[in-house]
């Protein structure tokens, strides 16, 4: 294995390299699988038979905490990533964990908010609007769910192993999927719910 | 006993119960000989945990052989069935039956691996380069296209078959009109079968683009590869479509949602658009490396470098990009008004210009060659007539007013069987010809080869022919029988007699492997067709490590050039050479995923949370193991080569 000096640690190998490009092009199949969710759920939007709309069953409250809770541990995975390239694996452990943190109070909320839905008679099978709803926001909670997981077998594997090309790698690449499922929630924010409140 | 009886077959026939004990008595076979030729450990070292490309590659093979063989049996089946009006042979059912998994079959599991043992023989090794990027990866693709597969050919003994086309539309394929499990198969073999194949997309991406031989730029790559690299980024956006379709179809099926059911705001239509705009891009994805693989044949048979590199490159990029916007001229009956048909129309007529560009270009690399006739040759030859007659009665179909006339007629089947059998089969048939001295260190016998290329493409012709006639004179698709008034009797009896033609075509084939493997001579050169690129710059079979040396590369065509013009191609000395650890956790995830499959298409939850469980365990091992593979030696290396004649 050849390391080269002059790049950034997650960078320094051939394997490494080759690694964050298949990892790039992953996410192009993953924006073309939310998009086609998204193609399905604007046009089912409307066919909500005899059951509730949007603006029905949306709620502000638990939308601005998901939110706020999600673009923050964006930051704070943007953070990790920095500290690693200056070397500092505490901090970089310390903003991986408050990371994982935050994902898991958005899937709490998430988790609550789904139970609210299906309280306020919104459930998977009541309309194709429901379910398109249902599926969309359910397959962006599948990832975080397992982004926590896999983000926590790093942490394990940094905390075991140290910084070494392949730890670095592994974090930079998480880190990666975690800003994407960012973008995704924003789009799921700016087109499913503000859209649905208007 | 109530808990069994969902797995007994809905509409069980005579035929059915002999598959039934054939499949139990081949089983029984198989196991009974490898444990009497004591073939297990060998099997699970040098192929079921293998992560070689070239092992992988011939794992493919032998799976699309396979699954020929199945399609070709429904095949038969069918025009046997229409081959005199009112024939009682098969009832509506098993008709139905049998042209829904006949297409799935041929499509997904013998198209797709054929391409994908090409892609994965001969890519890494015209890129001079040792591996995929991914090897491990590759393995788990394979696995689970293989379990897909597996999990489709199942099916027809166990539960019942899928039955509402292999396009299967909704409310048809929905719980309404579909009871038994047979859609359920459909919709989690192809899902299985479906993440191998983007796996696979991602994979080779990433091997074309960053792992090429030194001086190889893109613009230098040959043009299989080339053709490689535009397929799997049409895989990477057309096969997460899928993954959502068939998601939403199975909500649909077992967790009773609306998406393509008529009631509570769910639209059937979606799923038919969704299907498409994947099943359209598709069809380039099977097309495209049939086309890589005939520049290869035709430039080496013609001793010509290949006409219009450039525009060759150009227009499997515009291919690929019209091939995302051209889904609807598969409903322009179904209603979208004149304006959306008329835009689809042009857009599906547009691509028969790059198409006709790349035509062209094997014409004129033809065009004061020195032709060679061999048996890749001879396919490519007579795919080049066939498959612009296929390709002109596109036009005809894209025109959308002239549509309604042949929509969903026998003129239709006759027109994709006519592109995609000489697009496709002849060109996999002519790669295995091509390849085989380079998979297995001998030549195919040619006459019996050439025998059969001549077989096969009359029999194309005689088949599917007819079906034009008839399906202008109105006999419908899908129908299991009609009425001696018709008149339709006499086409669909030469029909029948062309299906035969092609499973005497198809045994020839296997005539030919047998017959070559046990006499044709061992003795043959590296390079026995006198070819062009890197693949045949290296020994036959290929040694684990594929080059000793990276070579260095200079033009498109660099081993042609190593040998008329003097470069270069080997520099430098041994060096120890890094490869991958073989490994058993695809074979086990693919074994797991098939449980999965297997227990989600009958709703049995436990099995399935446990499964999923498994699934995620194998990926959290990879995860937390360390294997930083192995080195082959200077030693090693010195041995292998001298020992194939270096």
């Amino acid at each position: 294995m050849k390391i080269d000096n002059s790049l950034p640690l997650e960078y320094s190998t051939g394997q490494n390299q080759i690694n964050i490009l298949g990892f790039w092009i992953f996410i192009g199949a993953e924006i073309m699988l939310f998009g086609t969710l998204f193609a399905a759920y604007f046009t089912l939007v409307d066919r909500t038979g005899n059951g509730p709309t949007g603006a029905d069953i949306f709620e502000i409250a638990p939308l601005l905490i998901e939110t706020f809770v999600l673009l923050t541990s964006s930051f704070t995975i943007g953070l990790a990533i920095h500290a690693m390239r200056l070397g500092k694996q505490k901090a970089m452990m310390t903003f991986f964990g408050i990371t994982l943190l935050l994902g898991l109070v958005f899937l709490s909320v998430e988790i609550f908010e789904f139970n609210h839905f299906y309280h306020v008679g919104a459930g998977l099978q009541t309309s194709a609007f429901t379910a398109i709803l249902l599926t969309t926001l359910g397959t962006h909670g599948a990832h975080v769910t397992f982004g926590l997981f896999w983000g926590l077998s790093i942490v394990l594997q940094v905390r075991k192993r140290g910084l070494t090309p392949e730890t670095a790698n592994k974090s930079f690449i998480f880190s990666l999927y975690w800003h994407f499922l960012d973008v995704v929630w924003i789009f799921i924010f700016s087109f499913i719910y503000l859209k649905g409140l208007m | 006993m109530d808990y069994f009886d969902r797995f007994a077959v809905p509409h069980p026939s005579p035929a059915i119960y002999v598959s039934m004990v054939a499949i139990g008595l081949t089983v029984i076979a198989i196991i009974a000989g490898l444990t009497y030729f004591k073939k297990w450990g060998y099997l699970w070292r040098e192929w079921l945990t293998t992560v070689d490309h070239k092992r992988i590659g011939i794992m493919y093979l032998i799976s699309a052989l396979l699954m020929l063989f199945r399609g070709g049996a429904d095949a038969i089946m069918m025009r046997a069935q229409l081959a005199v009006p009112e024939n009682t042979l098969l009832d509506a059912q098993h008709y139905n039956e049998i042209f829904t998994t006949h297409g799935i079959v041929m499509i997904i599991f013998m198209a797709m691996p054929f391409i994908m043992a090409f892609m994965n023989f001969v890519v890494p090794l015209q890129i001079g380069a040792r591996d995929v990027a991914f090897p491990r990866l590759n393995a788990l693709s394979f696995w689970l296209f293989f379990m897909g597969a597996m999990l489709l050919n199942i099916s027809f003994v166990v539960g019942g078959s899928p039955d509402a086309g292999w396009t299967s539309y909704f409310p048809l394929a929905g719980n309404e009109f579909s009871e038994s499990v047979g859609t359920n198969y459909y919709m989690l073999a192809l899902q299985i079968a479906g993440l191998g194949t983007l796996m696979t997309g991602i994979n080779f991406i990433t091997t074309i683009l960053k792992m090429r031989a030194p001086g190889m730029t893109l613009m230098k790559m040959p043009m299989f590869t080339w053709s490689a690299l535009v397929t799997n980024a049409i895989i990477v956006f057309a096969f997460p479509v899928l993954t959502v379709a068939l998601l939403m179809g199975t909500m649909d099926r077992l967790f009773a949602t609306n998406f393509f059911t008529t009631a509570n705001g769910g639209m059937d239509m979606l799923w038919a658009n969704f299907f498409w705009v994947w099943g359209h891009p598709e069809v380039y994805i099977l097309i495209l490396p049939a086309f890589g693989i005939y520049s290869e044949i035709i430039s080496t048979f013609s001793r010509r470098n290949l006409y219009g590199y450039k525009s060759m490159v150009g227009s499997m990029v515009i291919i690929s990009l019209l091939s995302f916007l051209v889904w609807t001229h598969h409903f322009f009956t179904m209603g979208q008004g004149a304006l959306t048909n008329s835009i689809f129309s042009i857009t599906t007529m547009a691509i028969a210009v790059p198409t006709g560009v790349k035509i062209f270009n094997w014409l004129f690399t033809l065009w004061k060659g020195k032709i060679v006739i061999t048996t890749p040759m001879l396919y490519s030859l007579l795919f080049i007539p066939i498959f612009t007659i296929g390709g002109v009665t596109g036009v005809m179909l894209g025109m959308s007013a002239a549509d309604y006339q042949y929509h969903n007629t026998m003129f239709l089947v006759a027109h994709f069987h006519m592109v995609i059998i000489p697009g496709v089969v002849f060109a996999m048939l002519a790669a295995l010809h091509y390849y085989w001295p380079k998979m297995f260190g001998f030549k195919l016998n040619e006459k019996i080869g050439k025998v059969g290329a001549w077989v096969i493409s009359m029999s194309t012709l005689l088949a599917f022919m007819p079906m034009f006639f008839s399906g202008l004179d109105g006999q419908a698709r899908r129908m299991y029988t009609y009425s001696e008034s018709t008149g339709f009797g006499f086409l669909n009896m030469l029909s029948f007699i062309g299906a035969i033609g092609f499973a005497i075509g198809f045994c020839l084939i296997v005539y030919n492997i047998y017959y070559s493997t046990r006499y044709a001579s061992r003795d043959i050169s590296s390079d026995p067709w006198d070819a062009r690129s890197l693949e045949w710059a290296t020994h036959s079979p290929v040694p684990e490590y594929n080059f000793a040396i990276t070579p260095q590369v200079n033009s498109a065509e660099a081993f042609w050039d190593a040998k008329k013009h003097g470069h270069e191609l080997f520099t430098g000395e041994y060096e120890k050479i890094h490869m991958p650890n073989n490994s058993g956790v695809p074979f086990i995830m693919g074994c797991i995923f098939f449980a999965w499959g297997f227990s989600f298409i009958f709703g049995m939850w436990i099995p399935v949370i446990i499964s999923t469980i498994g699934i995620f365990a194998c990926m959290a091992l990879r995860s937390f193991e360390k294997d930083h593979g192995r080195y082959i030696s200077v030693n090693e290396i010195k041995k292998t080569e001298t020992s194939r004649g270096a």
